[in-house]
């Protein structure tokens, strides 16, 4: 691999240790993917965890002297200020996320913790040139913006923040955004709960590759962040093209760049039921609601303000969304019904964080496959449902 | 020592064991860091240990968290595999795979995945991209 003199400086440890690791880390997968040089990026964003693994690496770059070049935005981790006002916190479980933040802070992190940055806050242009973690948002700004992003882990898009830099690969390169498989959607798609469906099943169907939908029209924000939420949770898809709606598929030969799709499926809408079937607990009696995995838009906040408006709730309820989303649902009076109904609005929160283990052992109902996905490792039970009918679930506390 | 294959070195190492191959992609963090059993119910090694295996999947999957936390458990207690050797490599596994010092490979000749028997011993040189049958 060539690099430049800056990037030679600072593998050789001339800023310090911390960026040299970086640096040492960056080499090494270029290395991987016989990469021939690096390319700067002017905009990342770390799926910061505060696991285990996150805080090690994080605080090995601090001892070093590491700050970021290009700040990032950060996933979220857990907010102890709202949670102490729901549960009690275990005292080391307090004490990580603080070190986190603090670790992450001196790094010179944007302290965003919101895993939707594509929506606020960190919105790239077309072309532009990307370090994203975090598995919702690298398949948006891939396929929905046309900007162009490897699908980095946390520490290689931290490691990006830091030095600046990403080797050259893979999804920057225009000729590796081809599509290889055609899917043609002749399911429906009536609301945003299909696109669940759709990407937790495409990636069993054609594997490792870049999928060109057809037989999809004007999809929400909310559909796009389901979808590539789930095609990457599912499976391992960062990115995806939409014929006549995403901008690098005008037409179906501009999607596969001229060349003939490798496979092509169909998905209907049985498979898409049959997909939920096999995801979902039983349905029965439920202990509680939880939403916002990616987290919830105003408008998703607002549907459920309207479907609980002078009701009450059964179980407990809880959206996660980001800090901005939170506020402006306090001033747009969402959050007042949502309150009043016994739900509750958490901001800087992500559902597989410990400040969660009030309802282990318990069974939820939610909208999002990835919600259920990791809780395997938690023994939380998810039925999950399309928003509306879950909410309906949540005021009797059965589905 | 058998028959040797080439590959192409993702993460540096030198480490024998016995093949495993999973047809389904691998979340490490849906691994039991205490006991290296796969916990996923619908994958292909549920309920079988992956400890000291020479691991060989298609890819990985999950989000860009959690593989590199499953691999830290599993290295902090031992039970990880002890290489790997993948089809198709995303960056969240070879950056976990490099940051955390286990020996993965990718484009292993055609062969080896013709000839090579589930659990026959391997020795898999990652800095010389070489894969052997013990």
């Amino acid at each position: 691999m060539k690099f430049t003199a800056e990037e030679q400086a600072m593998l050789a440890g001339d800023y310090g240790t911390g960026t040299q690791l970086a640096m040492k880390v960056l080499a090494a997968i270029g290395e991987a993917y016989d990469a021939p040089y690096m390319v700067p990026v002017t905009r990342t964003h770390v799926a910061l965890s505060n696991q285990e693994a996150d805080l090690w690496f994080a605080e090995k770059l601090v001892a070093g002297g590491a700050t970021c070049k290009i700040r990032p935005t950060v996933n979220p981790s857990f907010s102890w200020d709202n949670f102490h006002e729901i549960t009690t916190l275990e005292p080391e479980d307090e004490a990580i996320v603080k070190r986190t933040h603090a670790a992450y802070t001196k790094l010179g992190a944007i302290m965003t913790y919101n895993c939707t940055p594509y929506l606020e806050r960190n919105v790239p242009r077309f072309g532009e040139i990307l370090s994203f973690s975090e598995s919702s948002a690298t398949p948006f700004v891939n396929s929905v913006y046309g900007a162009r992003s490897n699908r980095e882990s946390a520490q290689s898009a931290l490691c990006s923040a830091i030095t600046g830099v990403t080797p050259y690969y893979g999804f920057l390169l225009k000729e590796n955004r081809a599509g290889n498989v055609l899917v043609h959607v002749d399911a429906a798609m009536q609301d945003d709960f299909d696109y669940q469906m759709l990407g937790y099943l495409v990636p069993r169907k054609i594997g490792f590759a870049v999928p060109v939908f057809e037989g999809i029209t004007n999809p929400s924000k909310e559909a796009l962040m389901n979808l590539g939420a789930q095609l990457n949770t599912g499976g391992n898809i960062a990115l995806y093209h939409i014929v006549g709606f995403t901008p690098e598929a005008s037409t179906r030969e501009e999607a596969f760049q001229g060349k003939t799709p490798a496979q092509q499926v169909h998905i209907t809408q049985a498979e898409l039921t049959a997909m939920r079937e096999e995801l979902s607990a039983p349905g029965g009696k439920i202990d509680f609601a939880l939403y916002g995995c990616p987290h919830f838009t105003i408008d998703q906040v607002a549907a459920v303000a309207g479907l609980v408006k002078n009701k009450k709730l059964a179980v407990p309820l809880f959206i996660m969304t980001s800090s901005l989303t939170r506020t402006l649902a306090q001033k747009m009076g969402y959050m007042d019904i949502i309150t009043r109904a016994g739900g509750t609005i958490v901001e800087d929160t992500c559902m597989d964080q410990p400040c969660w283990k009030f309802l282990y052992g318990k069974k939820g109902i939610t909208d999002s496959p990835k919600c259920a996905y990791y809780t395997k490792r938690r023994d939380m039970q998810f039925v999950i449902a399309p928003l509306a009918d879950s909410v309906q679930a949540a005021l009797k506390g059965v589905y | 020592m058998g028959k040797t294959y080439t590959c192409h070195k993702i993460a540096g190492g030198r480490v024998s064991g016995e093949i495993m191959f999973s047809k389904d992609p691998i979340c490490f963090y849906l691994i039991d860091p205490k006991t290296g059993i796969v916990i996923e119910k619908e994958h292909c090694l549920y309920g079988q240990s992956i400890t000291g295996k020479i691991l060989v999947f298609p890819y990985g999957k999950a989000s860009s968290v959690v593989q590199a936390d499953g691999m830290y458990q599993l290295k902090l207690s031992g039970m990880g595999p002890a290489g790997m050797i993948v089809a198709n490599a995303d960056t969240t596994l070879a950056a976990s795979a490099i940051i955390f010092e286990s020996p993965m490979v990718n484009k292993a000749e055609p062969a080896f995945y013709e000839d090579a028997p589930q659990g026959m011993k391997a020795l898999l040189d990652a800095e010389k991209g070489e894969l052997i049958l013990l």
